[in-house]
């Protein structure tokens, strides 16, 4: 196993609305808490696997993996704040985007 | 309710905005029709993304950090009441209440989904809207002064040539292609308003010595990774030569442009690279050898569009209003409204009114749906129905009589739409940075609201005088940051956000490109550096000068010394 320098997440984004998504384990998901964790290289070239594979489904589009660390309730935070903004939504509406609904 | 209702009536209908032919109104009825059956096929699969990214960027659409983005054209930022309200209801229906209107007088939904967006296009085609050409490489938007057809130093209103650049430019064939997009803003005033020097081109129109209306043409302006003030490629064009002259500018720059870069694709680069002598040349050998029958100019069509904006039935009225001036000293909010927001018109008894879209605090741009529907009630009962939307991310009144000024600013105060702080310390431009841009590589909107509110006292702003910041939140300067007086710019620094600071920058036609005060700081730092970098200008100004002048006058290092020593070890700043 070839060793990561962090562990990473798949991200995407809905082809129907845009909305951030999260490769889970049985699918996409729209809570970055039930997002699938690859510790090595070979669990993210699945995960990039799998995100082809959907892009060619036309079901997500800007697929990309993100560094993240893992909490000790397995949920992972991305470490780059971009992808922290994109877990949550505009730091300026706290009413929009995901941490409107309560995901982040 | 009944077709006789007084309430139907609405007295002050728009008269000097340009109306679609059927022409106009099947174009874009096609186009969203044709746009409609991409989405079909890319939705049920049978187009790939990278072959629907261009349809959806040739219609405005974007996929941005949390959602599509869809930005609406306002051509030359004119809009109708009728307009703006169904802006309000689109933002209602489709997005999330409001909208952000934009540098280049255009408005930003940041929620759509994809498969209503057909739906929005035809919602904006039934009010003469659209999306056209507000993205991909091809030539923009044109934009114009924002206070075109009644500035007092006007030689003629912009809009007509605009409308004409518009008409020769939507869906042209050769140009639909470019190495990048292509920028192009008209004035005719002797005050810039439309930035001008920095857009790919800039018309400024102007006499000869024989009194002839025509246009000095400027070439390679532009902001982003390489910042640069155009230069003047004709010191007058006939009005007679303006579509064949821009066909040939045009030709030039997609022959020549670089298509191997797409950060050196702009004809500011072309124009660095070959000199402006070369390009000239070049422009004015195609001008003499292409066949320019095809574009020759039909003064009837040019008239006929300027018709279009002839001023609205203005009333006979005195020079000043003696009832403002009683309720300007009645009232001091309401005197300070007008001494900062409303400027002078070239009709005695009339005002422009610039309603701020900058509260203290506020996201520079936004405006809720319900604001859009006040404004537009404002322009029907005081203005004629008609709205601008300036490159200052601020909507324009244009034809305000002084004796509504008071009923007016009521409405506004009442919609959160009064704030006295036009052109001052806290109007600031800023781009949607990283809270919305996929490209963006720091926030810009939390850096304009923490200075916002650094100077929240209005009295304080209007102490300090006009002065403009503006904010990017990347090297696309979308924020305009590099012709701020003081820009700031978000970069990213070993993983967190930091900011560049510039001082200098000039919009106008005066323009220049700010320079860089020293290394970047973080963002809690931001609105002390600009604090101090005002009350240094306070201590150093002479009697009426602005920043810009004393910046001038004192020169870049003072600043940068002064700002040094505020610094622990300057490494700061």
């Amino acid at each position: 196993m070839s060793a990561l320098k962090h562990p990473q997440i798949l991200l995407a984004s809905d082809l129907a609305d845009g909305e951030v998504l999260f490769l889970g384990a049985e699918g996409w998901e729209r809570d970055h808490r039930r997002a699938r964790v690859a510790r090595d290289k070979e669990e993210a070239a699945v995960l990039e696997g799998v995100g082809k594979a959907e892009i060619a489904k036309n079901r997500v589009v800007d697929v990309y993996l993100a560094d993240v660390d893992v909490g000790a309730d397995g949920a992972p935070t991305p470490l780059h704040y971009r992808e922290k903004m994109r877990l949550k939504g505009p730091s300026v509406r706290p009413d929009l985007g995901k941490q409107a609904k309560g995901a982040a | 309710m009944t077709a006789h209702d007084p309430s139907l009536a609405r007295p002050n209908t728009p008269v000097t905005t340009y109306r679609y032919d059927e022409f106009d109104a099947a174009f874009v009825r096609e186009r969203v029709a044709e746009f409609r059956e991409q989405v079909r096929r890319r939705l049920e699969g049978s187009l790939t993304e990278d072959e629907f990214r261009p349809f959806r960027l040739m219609n405005g659409l974007y996929l941005q950090l949390h959602a599509y983005m869809l930005r609406v054209a306002i051509p030359y930022g004119t809009l109708t009441a009728r307009q703006m309200r169904r802006l309000a209801d689109i933002a209602d229906k489709y997005d999330r209440g409001y909208g952000h209107f934009t540098t280049r007088q255009n408005l930003q939904y940041n929620w759509p989904k994809l498969i209503d967006t057909p739906d929005i296009l035809e919602a904006l085609a039934e009010v003469e809207m659209h999306a056209i050409q507000t993205s991909g490489n091809c030539i923009r938007n044109v934009t114009a002064d924002h206070f075109s057809g009644v500035a007092p130093d006007e030689i003629e209103d912009p809009r007509a040539t605009a409308e004409f650049l518009r008409q020769w430019s939507s869906a042209h064939p050769e140009f639909s292609f470019l190495p990048r997009k292509f920028k192009i803003a008209v004035t005719g005033s002797e005050h810039d308003r439309a930035a001008i020097m920095v857009h790919d081109v800039g018309l400024r129109i102007m006499t000869n010595a024989a009194g002839d209306v025509g246009y000095q043409v400027v070439v390679g302006g532009g902001l982003g990774r390489t910042p640069f003030v155009g230069k003047v490629l004709r010191d007058y064009l006939p009005r007679a030569d303006l579509l064949a002259y821009l066909e040939a500018v045009m030709r030039v720059y997609n022959r020549f442009g670089r298509r191997d870069n797409k950060y050196k694709a702009r004809i500011k680069i072309l124009v660095h690279e070959k000199g402006i002598e070369e390009v000239r040349a070049a422009i004015e050998a195609e001008f003499v050898a292409m066949d320019r029958g095809v574009f020759s100019y039909d003064p009837t069509e040019f008239e006929r569009i300027a018709a279009f904006f002839t001023p609205p039935p203005y009333e006979a009225l005195p020079a000043e209003s003696a009832k403002l001036r009683a309720e300007r000293v009645a009232h001091p909010a309401f005197g300070n409204f007008v001494e900062v927001n409303a400027a002078p018109h070239r009709v005695p008894g009339y005002a422009i009114v610039t309603v701020s879209l900058k509260p203290i605090g506020g996201i520079p741009g936004d405006a809720t749906s319900q604001q859009m529907r006040v404004l537009a009630e404002a322009s029907e009962r005081f203005g004629f129905g008609e709205l601008r939307i300036s490159h200052e991310q601020n909507v324009i009144l244009p034809h305000v009589k002084q004796d509504d000024l008071f009923d007016l600013w009521k409405l506004l105060d009442g919609a959160g739409l009064a704030t006295a702080n036009a052109g001052l310390v806290s109007d600031i431009i800023s781009c949607p940075g990283l809270d919305y841009c996929a490209l963006a590589t720091a926030r810009s909107i939390p850096i304009a609201q923490a200075i916002s509110k650094r100077f929240s006292d209005l009295s304080r702003q209007r102490r300090i005088g006009k002065l403009g910041i503006k904010i990017s939140g990347c090297i696309n300067a979308c924020g305009h940051h590099h012709v701020g007086a003081i820009g700031i710019l978000g970069l990213e620094k070993k993983g967190q956000e930091s900011y560049q600071i510039t001082l200098g920058g000039d919009p106008t036609f005066s323009a220049s490109i700010g320079e860089i005060l020293g290394p970047g700081v973080t963002a809690e730092q931001v609105p002390d550096v600009i604090e101090h970098i005002v009350d240094f200008y306070l201590a150093e100004r002479q009697e009426g000068e602005t920043f810009i002048e004393t910046w001038r006058r004192i020169g870049h290092a003072r600043f940068k010394d002064v700002l040094r020593r505020e610094g622990e070890d300057g490494a700061d700043i």
